[in-house]
């Protein structure tokens, strides 16, 4: 007997990806990813910033922070997939006012242009996180992906991924023909991604809430990456948290990492953070602050009974994460090994010398 | 990256592309086969699970407890074979004294008799409140949150304690103690119904006096944003002292009849009018076995 097809390879021609943030982490990994996928004829990455991976095929177009050319590009490159991973979920990458530009404008331009009349947009993915769950103390241990946030929501962060997703809400109600699904990722950690929590657990000593032991619940990034090509593979729509199962109290997070804790007043602690962050560079915004007294869980089950299975645990992804920093204490990070050159890209992709094979299918998570 | 995997990467495309002799792009290897991991149990330094609670930590308090419950509290128990000693069950009971001295009296006595965890909920308050918050939680307390409950009672067939008066019931004056307040909105009702499990009311007798309210000062409750600010007989006696120091009331519990209700679980809503009726029969229940107890009660320290 035939085994069942997956949506996904059940399509006929091949698809024409639009990679939001393709100079980031995620956007990188993505397009490094949909690279490998024959079935992905054409990849377009955006950001205001040059990739910083190596990318083979994936032609890349400077635009400014909110993306008001976007309209033009789905039109010009009949797109059909858009994956949007550029929403900073980070509050020490940038200003307040910056982040709302890229987030909140970004993700309305975005869908501006995906709801044009012509558009041939098919598939949405957008790359949330599970802080728009917010976290008081009234919260349940896991949040369900109908699960309200306790309280009005008021951290930058919070609203800010909340307004995105209204807007992602609304798209998904008036394009019905679109499958539009929005996943929402816990704290991501792995050998490579550097967020406040990884930078927390990198100090020689680990910054905790006195009186607190929160539990935390962690994602690897290779498990974010496979779970947005799992979505976009099987088409699946709606809401969908990602994170490892288990939760970690932060001392045995730290533990894990081998460091001991340094308790913060739970009163005023930014008057220690201040000289931390003056003089250490320790940056832990206030959404951090209260993790560190809350903690956060998300319930995992719904993606996993789309099918998908995860490769890591919270502890087994903190265990990866601790693994790589020893590693890079030793061996260094050293130099980058890729820097963007505009004409070399250029060459390699558009001369007729440069003869095209079709690279090898290994993603992983069919 | 480590250099020697991305060489054979590199090696592999090329000799994918031998055939053709011309120029290939090699493409930054993904990441290699995920390592063997081990499991959690071997990664993990700690035996907290995912609610909070460390069986460590409540063999430890169970140590540090057990006198205080069985010579200080002399504490007796009725019924105790009407608790289920697998599956879910929802355990409610009235509520007393400053601090409560009931939930861990309860939670001790089922854990040590019928050794299985109780889960206690409580006021997200206590979640606020630096050390006595992490405490609580690692000895199997957590916020009251339906879906906390919900999750508890009905995918892992736990036993879990609330207190459907909650604040209300320990902030009473000493003159109204045994006087059950309002049980809540029956919540607890209706989670017991979507879990499909049966709610299992203790009467206790004893806690009242262990730390009775002699008056509240309300504007310093405010001030420090606590849900009340007592002043206790046990203060006015012992100091500082009688914020921890409990009288030596005897301590009797009485386990009443489980109530099943008999109605589909996993629905969204149910009869809002089944819910009151139920909720009000079980606090008329242990309203009535109180005054039982109270009867026949000669003596607050010696039962």
């Amino acid at each position: 007997m035939p085994a069942p097809q997956l949506p996904g390879r059940a399509r006929t021609t091949g698809r024409r990806v639009l990679v939001t943030g393709l100079g980031t982490f995620w956007g990188g990994r993505i397009a490094q990813a949909l690279e490998a996928d024959p079935t992905v004829d054409v990849i377009i990455g955006l950001d205001t910033t040059e990739p910083t991976v190596e990318l083979e095929r994936t032609e890349y177009v400077r635009v400014d922070a909110n993306y008001s050319i976007l309209a033009k590009i789905v039109r010009a490159a009949r797109v059909d997939t858009i994956i949007h991973t550029f929403l900073v979920v980070d509050p020490t990458q940038m200003s307040k006012r910056a982040m709302h530009e890229t987030n909140v404008i970004g993700t309305m331009n975005l869908f501006a242009a995906a709801s044009a009349p012509d558009s041939t947009v098919r598939n949405v993915i957008v790359k949330s996180a599970t802080a728009v769950y917010g976290c008081t103390p009234e919260d349940p241990t896991w949040f369900t992906e109908d699960t309200p946030p306790s309280r009005p929501l008021r951290r930058p962060i919070e609203r800010s991924l909340d307004q995105v997703e209204g807007y992602v809400r609304d798209f998904a109600e008036d394009n019905p023909h679109v499958v539009v699904s929005l996943l929402r990722f816990s704290n991501v950690i792995g050998t490579e991604i550097e967020t406040p929590l990884t930078r927390a657990l990198e100090l020689p000593i680990v910054p905790s809430m006195f009186g607190f032991d929160p539990r935390f619940q962690f994602v690897h990034e290779d498990d974010v990456v496979s779970s947005i090509l799992y979505v976009l593979d099987n088409d699946l729509s709606g809401v969908y948290n990602v994170a490892g199962d288990g939760l970690l109290p932060w001392t045995e997070v730290a533990s894990l990492c081998g460091k001991v804790t340094f308790p913060l007043p739970p009163y005023l602690p930014e008057a220690l953070l201040w000289p931390a962050k003056q003089f250490a560079g320790v940056k832990l915004p206030e959404e951090y602050l209260n993790l560190l007294r809350f903690g956060r869980g998300v319930d995992n089950r719904k993606l996993k009974q789309a099918g998908f299975t995860y490769d890591y645990t919270s502890a087994q992804a903190v265990k990866a994460f601790i693994e790589a920093v020893r590693l890079r204490r030793t061996i260094g990070t050293g130099p980058p090994a890729y820097s963007y050159e505009r004409d070399v890209e250029q060459f390699f992709r558009h001369s007729p010398a440069v003869v095209r094979d079709v690279p090898a299918y290994d993603r992983r998570k069919r | 990256m480590p250099k020697r995997v991305a060489a054979i990467a590199a090696a592999e495309a090329i000799e994918q592309v031998a055939s053709s002799d011309l120029v290939h792009v090699p493409s930054t290897p993904r990441s290699p086969a995920r390592p063997v991991v081990e499991d959690d149990a071997t990664i993990r330094h700690g035996d907290v699970d995912e609610w909070g609670r460390s069986e460590n930590m409540r063999r430890i308090a169970r140590q540090l407890y057990e006198p205080i419950y069985s010579k200080w509290f002399r504490a007796e128990w009725e019924g105790l074979e009407k608790i289920p000693t697998d599956g879910g069950a929802l355990i409610v009971a009235n509520h007393a004294g400053a601090i409560p001295s009931d939930a861990p009296a309860i939670m001790h006595g089922i854990e040590k008799e019928l050794e299985r965890p109780v889960y206690g909920m409580a006021d997200y308050f206590f979640r606020k409140v630096p050390v006595v918050g992490t405490m609580w939680s690692r000895l199997g307390g957590l916020p009251a949150h339906p879906d906390n409950a919900y999750r508890l009672l009905r995918e892992q067939k736990q036993l879990v304690l609330v207190f459907p008066e909650g604040t209300k019931g320990t902030s009473k004056h000493m003159s109204e103690r045994y006087q059950l307040a309002r049980f809540g909105r029956g919540g607890f009702v209706e989670i017991a119904m979507r879990a499909g499990v049966p709610v299992i009311p203790i009467a206790v007798v004893g806690a009242e006096e262990s730390m009775p309210i002699v008056a509240k000062v309300p504007a310093v409750a405010k001030a420090i944003g606590i849900p009340y600010m007592p002043i206790t007989a046990n203060m006015l006696a012992l100091g500082p002292l009688g914020l921890v120091g409990y009288f030596p009331a005897k301590f009797k519990l009485r386990v009443l009849d489980p109530v099943y209700f008999n109605v589909e679980p996993d629905r969204e809503r149910y009869s809002k009018s089944r819910i009151m009726d139920e909720s009000e029969r079980i606090r008329d229940n242990i309203q009535a076995a109180l005054y039982d107890m109270l009867r026949e009660r000669r003596s607050i320290w010696f039962g």
